[in-house]
Parts: structure tokens; C-alpha cells; sequence
């Protein structure tokens, strides 16, 4: 072994107060930042072409985003495709989930939904139908519509918030699930408020969205 | 051999050499010469011609390639052009090689490849120009449109390999605008924060006719860069940097890329800031100027380590915090507020978080900030630490006279031996290691190795890319490990063919180094698959390619040996038997203090 230099050894060194969270965020003594995740949605309007889809996925398995569920679908415009998205990360995670998704060239608009958001999500829930009649009045509890009935089997369509669907499924338990397919959830925000939609031609990249120094409609 | 070399130089010695400083005017140039030669230029019949009339219309001088069935049309269309085409050993070389000639001459390198393995081949060098940002343009064939997906030869799904590792690919799937994808490709590769780009080119797509002439390049609309930061904060940033005691600049790579050097310079000079670069960001500022910290991190000097560690303000401008600049994540300048400069917004607040973040370009930003500052940081005492740092942790090493040829002593020779200007082209492991820290850069873009994906193998054909990409009166040199160079020596036949005026230096010590190194730290010297009992002699091989070979063993044959590759004209290589034991330090220990790098292994 050879090749050491000179100079006072790491005990010998003066060392800096301060630290850092594993998030690099400096540690003030006083409060500690700490960030718990917490479930958010995330739109996307993207362009309508082959691939995209697989972009965004494949970002989120390579940055090992937490991904709950993600629902893609056309939109009032043809050459447009909405992704809506349900993460869960702590913030700084989220940051960084939108201004990735803003990176891939075909993505035209990225915004985070408000809490009051309008969520929904579909279930289709295949149960045994040995009791008929008890079947129709837990589907009738939650607005459910029978959708196809044998002897043996009913399916119950169900749309809602994710938590209502997980209660109806957890209801539906006692007749015996035969099979569930959910679509994941798709969402807008109330009102006038925007979801994630083109900017107009003379919005500049100073009002990017996803530009943290500037307070907008998705930073809650 | 002497035709093609001479059409080698003829652009270089136009005066209008591809260097940084064109970058502003650029899509002026690009626009003059299309004019130009519109009115000569035949309209394009095929896809493959509207492929190449799109690298031509963006002021392409150079390509760097392997043929292969599927490519073959863009090939013959390429007959046809001005574009001289470097026809490289391995797909693997063409893509460093373009990366190399992004680097050194701030546009777009363009490599070529045939579908399935020579696609395949390049993705080491794609995702090496990721990792750092590199501007570059791939071209890969492809299997005819009506046998993708089913498996047919040499079919590989090459925009879902490459997806993860370009700024952006297309399948381009229409005669009509194959052209027109090229060019935004090519837009995009170098707009914003650069990166490679990939278009995958269908047989049966270049090969159709067509007479639509590829669009200018442009990147699509969806692709927004904002230039300046917000002013507010700059303004902020500014009063903070004012007020500091110990302020310190941290340049990054995006310096070089941005054409910031200048600027930085101009600031750190005028407000008397301590200056520490990352390894890409070396050359940004120059190294022999008494404000230079040199290069922090894992292998960085320990003044570059303690500096960055006790500032109280820190501007990292074009830089990314990757971990083997930053160690452990808790430890990073942990008294410091941060201000980050960076073009890519998704960079900032990403690894460390940042308390004035300053979305833009460097050199815009910097000017920002320039125009902004008041009056200069009182830091008198800690510019005196800094100097009091630079002569406790001296990078002095002992060259004892019953051991083999040091290392380092080897890189300054050749410092010493070439011109400012002169190009440095790395493998992977110690020798890089030490090619960061016993070579004086002093100016941006004669840097040139693979930082980000660590690829061993990219000194040679980086070093060919760079050769063609710099002015003739710039030195190139490779300083290789030897088992980087065995990697990807068959280079040697293109330089050769060429007549590529390139010294390679193999710091040959018979080991996988780093490795070695590693294993003696922390796998109790157990030495797994590092040792190589046996070596070919490099510079018997680099004759036998029809370069010239050299040999060095002892201190008294390393300044005339040096000067004599040197001075040959043409690819020389010196096989530099250095002392196998050699050690690289200081280290900082992956995710370890900055501050605590260790000067020998017993502080590890
Ligand atoms: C393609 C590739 N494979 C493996 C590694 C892992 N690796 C890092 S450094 C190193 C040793 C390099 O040896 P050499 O090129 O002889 O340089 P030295 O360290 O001896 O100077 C290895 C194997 C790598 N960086 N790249």
C-alpha cells in the first residue's frame, strides 16, 4: 500500500454543527422538518401518441415513485390523453414526481388536485348468487347496478371514491367474491378551477406549474 | 490513410472552429448555410436522404458509425453528403466518440447503428451521455415497419431499451416526416439541459420514397426552458450572498455546457468567492488562480472537502449533487444555505434542498446574480482558512526512490508536456482519479470523461471524438487504466485509419486498481478477479495496429518518452508501468462526511 498524503487526520478537524434529513433539508435545531407521505392526485395532460404511457410508467418503476393508481383516457381535445395519477410520497417526493412527469417531452401540463377534488373510480365485482335478493340490496346500498346475472353469479358495477368501493367490497364479502376488476381512479377539479390544461400561447415558462419559487393553484 | 486525414482537418482549420464560443450565433450559422445551400442542394426522393438533409440542414460536420443491414439506406444517403463519416471498431466506441465530440465542441455528436446488436451496442455510450448530460443524436436502423413485434433478425424494441436512458426516442413510422423527426431530435439534444436523443429509423421507412423536405430543427412545443430565474430571488440570493462570512461557489458541469465559465469567473473573481468544482464542472474555472478549491467529493482535494463543509453559503450552479459529490446526504454543507442555479427544475431541491432556488440558464443566472450584488461578502478570515486549508492538505506526494514510477508523477509530466488548451480524455478507476487531481485545467471543455455512468472504456473512443471535435493546435491525450483501455482498444485501428493525432497513456499497474484499492480497504486485501497475472504489452499491440508504441519503467524515461509520443504525428501509445501499490487519496468512503476523507487507509 502506498500513495498517502499529508496533512491532520479526521479527529483532528474541526467538524460543522449542523446536519441534514435524508431529504437534504438542513435541520434547524428548533423545528425538525420532518415529511410523513400523504396520498395525493396528480393529473397529467399528455399528447394522444403510442408510447407515452409507457414513458410515464417506466418513470415512476425507474424513480421508485410510490404509484397507487394510474388511469389513462382521450379528452375533449383528440390530440390529447389525460393521466391521472394516485401517489403517495412525501413532499419533496411529490415535487419531484411533477417536475419529472413536466420533463418527458410529451407531457404538455402537470397539476396536483386539490383535496375537494371530484375522484371517482369503477369496480366491477363478481360475487356467488346464492341469495339474490340480499346481493341486489348491498349493491342497492351503494348505488351499485347489477350488470349480469346467472344461477350461479352476479356482477355488481359500483362507481365512486376508492373508499367506497373498498367498503362495497368489503360488504360483498359475505356472499362469496368470485372476481374484482377496478379501473384505478380518474379525477377533475370543482368548478372553474383548471385540472392540468394547455397553457395559453402567451403564458411564458415563467409561470410553469411546476415551478416551485411561485405560488400556483397545485401548491397546497 | 493520408486522403481521408487530410479531409479530417480541413474543418478545423477553417476559422470557424466548432468551439463554444459559436454556441450563441449558431442557429444564425446553421440558418446562413442552409440558405446557401438550398439553392444547391437536390430535392430528397427517400426517407434516408430526408434524414441526412436534416443532419446537413443543422450544420452536422461529422458522424461516427458502424454499417449494418437495416441502416443501410441512411448509409447510402450519407454517401452522397458532405457529413464525414468516422467508421468506428464497435457501436460502443461511436457513441463515446460522439459524446466526446458534444463535449469538446458544444453541439450534438451523431452516432449511427445497425438495428438489434448495434443498437445495443450503443446504449453504454447513450447512458453514459444521460448520466452526464452530454448533447448527442443516435440513429439506429430498424427492421421494415411490417415485421416489428414479430421477433424478426436483428429486431430489438430499441426505444423501450433506450427510453429510460435518452431525453427523448421516436419510432419514426412515416417517409413523409422521418426527416422532420431527425431534426427535432436533433433540437432537442442540444436546447435546455442537453442529453442524447435517439431516432429509430425502419428499414422499409428510410428506404421509401418521399419528397418532403425535413422541417427546421426545432424542439415541439410541449418542450419549455425557462432562460432567467426569478428576480425576486436572485434579489434575495444576492442580499444572502452579501451577508455571508463564508461563502463558497460550487460549479458543476452545467457551467461548461451553459457557457458560464466566463461569468463565474468574472463573479468569483470580483466578489472573491472560494471556487470548488465538481468532477464534471472541472475546467470552469481555472485551477492555477488562488481562489480555486479544486475539485470536492469522494476523491476531491481536502481543501475542495473542508470548504464545502464549513461554508455558511453555498451557490451550486449546474449541479446535480450526485452522491459522490455530496457523501452522506446528512453531512453535505450542513451549515449552509443553499443556492442552486440550475436549467432543470426537476434538479433542483432533488438531493439537497434549496434555499433560494434559481431556475435558469447559468450564464443568464449568474448575470442575474452579478447585476444584483450590492457590495462583496466580508470573508477575509475565511479566505485565509481556505489558503491555510490548501497548505494543510496539500495534494504533495512522495515519489520514493525504491518503488515503481508514482502515478502522479506521470500526469504532471505530460501537463507539463502539453499546452494549456490540451484535451484529457479518462477511462474508469484510479488513473482518472488521478487525472482529476495532478493535471492543471484552466479551461472548459479539455475535460472529458465519464462521470455520472463510471464507464470504463471511454478514454480511447472518447479521445477520437475529441480529436476530431478540437482545433488542431490542441493536444488530445488519453490517460487510461489498463484495464479501461483493454476494453475498447480496438479503437486503435480507427485512429490509426484516421491518423488521429492522439497519445494514449496507459497507467498500466497490472491491476483492475480501484478494485484492488477497495478490496485492500474493505475486503481485507482479498484481491477477487482484480489481479491480472498476465498483460499484453501495449506497445507491441499499439505497433501492430500501426501506432506508435512506447514503453515507460523508470522516472528517467517519463519527460523524453512523454515528449517524443508527443511529438508524433498520429496515435501514440505509452505503456507507463507505474507502481501497482499506488493508492488514491484523500477518499471519502461512499456516503461518508466530507469533512473526515481519509489521507491514508488507516483513517478509513
Ligand atoms: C464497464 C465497467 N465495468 C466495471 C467497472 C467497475 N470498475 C470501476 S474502476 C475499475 C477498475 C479499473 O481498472 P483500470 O482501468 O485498470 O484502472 P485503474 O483503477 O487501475 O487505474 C472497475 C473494474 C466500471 N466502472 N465500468
Amino acid at each position: 500500500m502506498s500513495g498517502g498524503l499529508d496533512g491532520p487526520a479526521p479527529e483532528e478537524r474541526p467538524t460543522p454543527k449542523g446536519r441534514r434529513t435524508a431529504q437534504g433539508i438542513r435541520v434547524d435545531p428548533e423545528v425538525e422538518a420532518q415529511h410523513d407521505p400523504r396520498r395525493t392526485v396528480i393529473s397529467a395532460l399528455v399528447e394522444h401518441e403510442p408510447g407515452v404511457l409507457s414513458d410515464v410508467s417506466g418513470l415512476f418503476s425507474r424513480r421508485q415513485f410510490n404509484i397507487e393508481s394510474l388511469t389513462v383516457g382521450p379528452t375533449e381535445d383528440e390530440d390529447r390523453a389525460r393521466i391521472t395519477l394516485v401517489v403517495e410520497e412525501p413532499d419533496p417526493g411529490i415535487e419531484q414526481i411533477k417536475k419529472q412527469l413536466r420533463k418527458l417531452v410529451p407531457v404538455v401540463s402537470v397539476q396536483e388536485l386539490e383535496p375537494d377534488a371530484m375522484r371517482r373510480e369503477l369496480a366491477l365485482v363478481k360475487v356467488n348468487a346464492m341469495r339474490p335478493d340480499r346481493v341486489a340490496a348491498v349493491a342497492d346500498m351503494f348505488d351499485g347496478k347489477t350488470v349480469d346475472a346467472t344461477p350461479e353469479t352476479a356482477t355488481i358495477e359500483i362507481t365512486g371514491s376508492d373508499q367506497k368501493i373498498d367498503s362495497a367490497i368489503e360488504a360483498f364479502g359475505q356472499f362469496g367474491i368470485r372476481e374484482i376488476s377496478r379501473t384505478g381512479t380518474t379525477a377533475l377539479a370543482r368548478g372553474m378551477t383548471d385540472t392540468a390544461r394547455e397553457a395559453p400561447p402567451e403564458e411564458s415558462a415563467q409561470n410553469e406549474p411546476t415551478q416551485p419559487q411561485q405560488p400556483h393553484a397545485d401548491d397546497d | 490513410m493520408s486522403e481521408r486525414a487530410s479531409s479530417i482537418t480541413s474543418p478545423t482549420e477553417t476559422d470557424d472552429p466548432p468551439t463554444g464560443e459559436q454556441h450563441a450565433d449558431e442557429s444564425a450559422t446553421t440558418q446562413d448555410s442552409r440558405a446557401e445551400s438550398d439553392t444547391e442542394q437536390e430535392p430528397v426522393t427517400t426517407g434516408a436522404q430526408s434524414v441526412i438533409r436534416a443532419l446537413e440542414n443543422a450544420g452536422v460536420e461529422y458522424a461516427f458509425g458502424v454499417q449494418g443491414g437495416a441502416i443501410m439506406p441512411v448509409y447510402d444517403a450519407l454517401y452522397d453528403s458532405d457529413i464525414y463519416h468516422v467508421t468506428m471498431a464497435h457501436e460502443q466506441g461511436a457513441a463515446h466518440a460522439a459524446d466526446a465530440y458534444g463535449i469538446v465542441s458544444g453541439e450534438p455528436g451523431i452516432c449511427l447503428a445497425t438495428s438489434g446488436p448495434g443498437a445495443t451496442n450503443l446504449v453504454t455510450g447513450i447512458a453514459d451521455a444521460d448520466m452526464d448530460s452530454d448533447p448527442m443524436l443516435a440513429l439506429t436502423g430498424q427492421v421494415p415497419r411490417e415485421f416489428v413485434g414479430n421477433d424478426a433478425f436483428q429486431e430489438t424494441d430499441t426505444t423501450g431499451v433506450t427510453t429510460p436512458i435518452t431525453k427523448d426516442n421516436t419510432f419514426s413510422d412515416d417517409p413523409d416526416t422521418v426527416g422532420s423527426d431527425v431534426s427535432e431530435a436533433f433540437a432537442l439534444a442540444r436546447e435546455g439541459r442537453p442529453g442524447p436523443t435517439l431516432v429509430d429509423l425502419p428499414k422499409d421507412v428510410t428506404k421509401a420514397d418521399t419528397d418532403h423536405e425535413p422541417d427546421d430543427p426545432k424542439v415541439p412545443d410541449t418542450y419549455e426552458v425557462q432562460e432567467r430565474a426569478d428576480p425576486e430571488i436572485v434579489e434575495q440570493a444576492a442580499r444572502r450572498i452579501e451577508n455571508s462570512s463564508k461563502p463558497a461557489l460550487l460549479l458543476g458541469g452545467g457551467v461548461i455546457k451553459g457557457e458560464a465559465s466566463e461569468a463565474c469567473r468574472e463573479f468569483a473573481i470580483e466578489h472573491e468567492i472560494p471556487v470548488i468544482t465538481t468532477m464534471p464542472g472541472i475546467g470552469s474555472f481555472p485551477e492555477d488562480h488562488e481562489l480555486s478549491m479544486e475539485m470536492a467529493g469522494m476523491h476531491g482535494t481536502g481543501y475542495a472537502n473542508m470548504a464545502v463543509t464549513h461554508c455558511d453559503t453555498l451557490i451550486g450552479i449546474g449541479t446535480r449533487f450526485d452522491d459522490r459529490l455530496t457523501g452522506g446526504i446528512e453531512t453535505f454543507a450542513p451549515d449552509a444555505e443553499l443556492i442552486h442555479v440550475d436549467i432543470d427544475p426537476a434538479e433542483i431541491s432533488k438531493n439537497i434542498h434549496a434555499d433560494y432556488p434559481l431556475i435558469g440558464d447559468a450564464e443568464t443566472v449568474v448575470t442575474q446574480l452579478a447585476e444584483e450584488m450590492e457590495t462583496s461578502p466580508q470573508a477575509t478570515k475565511w479566505r485565509a482558512q481556505c489558503q491555510q486549508w490548501k497548505s494543510d492538505y496539500s495534494m504533495a506526494y512522495a515519489a520514493p526512490e525504491d518503488r515503481p514510477v508514482q502515478p502522479e508523477f506521470v500526469v504532471e509530466a505530460l501537463d507539463e508536456a502539453t499546452s494549456d488548451r490540451a484535451v484529457v480524455t479518462t477511462g474508469v478507476g484510479q488513473h482518472q482519479m488521478w487525472a482529476c487531481q495532478y493535471w492543471t485545467y484552466t479551461e472548459p471543455r479539455t475535460w472529458v470523461s465519464s462521470h455520472g455512468l463510471g464507464t470504463m472504456g471511454y478514454g480511447l473512443p472518447s479521445a477520437i471524438g475529441a480529436r476530431i471535435a478540437a482545433d488542431d493546435d490542441q493536444e488530445v491525450v488519453c490517460i487510461d487504466g489498463d484495464g479501461s483501455f483493454l476494453m475498447t482498444l480496438q479503437g486503435l485501428s480507427v485512429a490509426v485509419r484516421e491518423n488521429l493525432d492522439i497519445t494514449v497513456v496507459v497507467l498500466n499497474n497490472e491491476y483492475i486498481g480501484m478494485v484492488r484499492q477497495w478490496q485492500d480497504a474493505f475486503f481485507e486485501g482479498r484481491h477477487a478477479a482484480s489481479e491480472y497475472n498476465w498483460m499484453p504489452e501495449f506497445d507491441k499491440l499499439a505497433e501492430a495496429f500501426g501506432a506508435q508504441g512506447f514503453r515507460i519503467d523508470e522516472y528517467d524515461e517519463v519527460a523524453d518518452t512523454i515528449e517524443a509520443a508527443i511529438d508524433y504525428d498520429g496515435p501514440s501509445v505509452i505503456d507507463a508501468h507505474i507502481d501497482p501499490q499506488a493508492n488514491v487519496y484523500p477518499m471519502v468512503p461512499s456516503g461518508g462526511d466530507n469533512g473526515q476523507f481519509a489521507l491514508a487507509e488507516d483513517q478509513l
